[in-house]
């Protein structure tokens, strides 16, 4: 076993990106990710890669594009309004069929917002950064050891997908530090038959492109890309039950929120009310065949997350009127705590009766 | 072994961040769970700053720290704002260079220090921190002995060992006071 280490969320996905072959990283400065390109201008030169602080958002992103049409492993890093600025350049990564990683270390919103904690960019990261019909596959770590295992692993998504992927971190996480045990680094990748890497004449031209201009064309490839997007709905939801099993009450929350709403649903149940955590870690697809099967037993669920109410949607969506759904949620950079979690989870058993 | 909560607090360049750094590292070493989080408002130099660090044996939840089982002061605003949060059997350890008012609560233990004024006389301007955390360590036995000195040498960084020995010197005051 690798030795462990002690590093902020930030710094160990910048670390393992690195080790996962990532060679490219284009940013601009924004808290609360700063340490993760700070981390990358430290060490991208000694891999022999290339850390680059863009003019931009917008050049950064269109960067990335670049990159990763050329087959690099390439990600960039933000938090919201610097990801908002980026949304374009997704959109047309995704209109390419192009791998990247980006990373969102939330900060509260809307606007320029405040720099603190927030999980309101769920809907942003879900349904489609950016215009068009696509989506992204979207990881929710909780812990740092988590930040470095996804990140890690989402190079692999990217690339055997053709898709961008997110990590949706928040300020708690990209500023926290945790022990960690990074992954060896990767020796071999996978070939890139597409990349437009220069042919010499031995082959057909490769082009990276998100423009048709016929519209029966457009229709195909985004038919086809949707055809991907069964098959990683099917085979990539990850989600962590904990007490699910015989839970009467169970609170659904990611990243940051599941850990308060972790300590919350301990102190329920050392009170005698069965609750449940259950967390989901990809985001998109969302594990909705894990939520299903809770909804055999629980008679109540209760979302909790740092925004106004979004990922409550798609629990509402997976529990389809079989049980009520609620929400707690504190906003704009501010963290909810396990006491009112509990008060939550309280008032809801108090409901259910006998 | 309980889990032990700890909030540092005082002005930004008194080296809470670092102090609480110390203090994760001796559970790193141990292989317990960790937690260690900044304050990263919009801090400078003079300001306020201070950071939540969490011991554990078990899965550590918000590493934001809400109810402490030990305060660091290093500044009588910072003693104010987190006096009454302390839970009740907790620890306040006060540097009373800088606080003047000790608090009245009679539910915790509080040990005023005169953490600052000790560093200076001794050659160890800055090291008040350290010196703290020393005396967090005799009240409490947070680690092994063996430990807390390994966690100074991990947590400064190779480009300043020169200062490994003023720190280890700075623990020693604050576990003999």
């Amino acid at each position: 076993m690798a030795e462990k280490v002690l590093m902020k969320g930030n710094e160990a996905i910048a670390e393992s990106a690195i080790r996962a072959g990532c060679r490219f990283f284009f940013g601009y400065p924004i808290t609360p990710q700063t340490e993760l390109a700070a981390y990358m201008a430290k060490r991208m030169p000694k891999e022999g890669g290339t850390y680059l602080q863009a003019e931009s958002e917008v050049a950064a992103i269109n960067m990335v594009y670049g990159a990763s049409a050329a087959g690099a492993r390439v990600m960039t890093s933000s938090s919201s309004p610097g990801v908002s600025l980026k949304s374009e350049g997704v959109s047309y990564i995704a209109g390419a069929d192009l791998p990247c990683l980006i990373i969102n270390i939330e900060r509260g919103g809307p606007g320029l917002g405040s720099i603190q904690p927030s999980q309101s960019d769920y809907w942003q990261a879900t349904r489609a950064l950016g215009h068009g019909d696509f989506q992204m596959v979207v990881y929710a770590p909780s812990t740092v050891q988590e930040m470095a295992d996804l990140a890690y692993g989402a190079f692999d998504v990217a690339d055997k997908y053709r898709t961008p992927v997110m990590i949706l971190g928040d300020g708690m996480l990209g500023q926290m530090m945790e022990p960690v045990e990074l992954p060896e680094p990767k020796t071999e990748l996978p070939e890139k038959p597409w990349a437009t890497t220069g042919h010499g004449n031995a082959r057909e031209k490769n082009v990276a492109n998100s423009l048709y201009l016929v519209a029966e064309e457009l229709e195909r490839t985004n038919f086809e890309r949707f055809e991907r997007y069964e098959v990683i709905k099917a085979n990539e939801q990850m989600a962590e039950l904990t007490d699910c099993d015989d839970a009467d009450i169970i609170v659904v929350a990611f990243g940051a929120s599941a850990r308060i709403a972790r300590t919350a649903v301990r102190y329920a149940r050392e009170e005698g009310i069965k609750a449940g955590l259950f967390r989901p870690i990809t985001l998109w697809p969302y594990p909705k065949d894990a939520l299903d099967a809770t909804c055999a037993h629980a008679k109540a669920y209760l979302s909790v997350e740092m925004n106004m109410g979004q990922m409550v949607d798609d629990v509402r969506l997976v529990v389809n009127g079989r049980a009520p759904v609620e929400f707690y949620g504190r906003t704009g950079g501010v963290i909810p705590t396990p006491a009112e979690v509990l008060e939550k989870i309280r008032s809801i058993n108090e409901g259910l009766g006998d | 072994m309980e889990e032990m909560r700890i909030v540092l607090a005082g002005f930004g360049g008194q080296g809470l961040l670092f102090a609480g750094k110390v203090i994760a590292y001796a559970g790193l070493i141990e292989n317990r769970e960790v937690s260690w989080l900044p304050s990263y408002g919009p801090e400078m130099r003079g300001g306020t700053a201070n950071c939540s660090v969490t011991l554990s044996d078990e899965p550590i939840g918000s590493p934001l720290i809400m109810d402490p089982t030990v305060l660091i002061a290093m500044n009588q605003p910072s003693l104010l704002k987190f006096e009454e949060t302390v839970v009740p059997g907790g620890l306040i350890l006060a540097d009373t260079s800088l606080v003047t008012r000790i608090p009245e609560r009679d539910d915790v233990k509080i040990f005023p220090l005169e953490a600052t004024n000790m560093a200076e006389e001794a050659e160890l301007k800055g090291l008040a921190n350290i010196v703290l955390v020393g005396k967090l360590f005799k009240e409490t036995g947070f680690c092994a002995p063996e430990t807390i000195e390994a966690a100074i040498r991990k947590a400064v960084p190779p480009r300043k060992a020169a200062l490994v020995e003023k720190n280890l010197q700075a623990l020693k005051m604050g576990m003999e006071s």
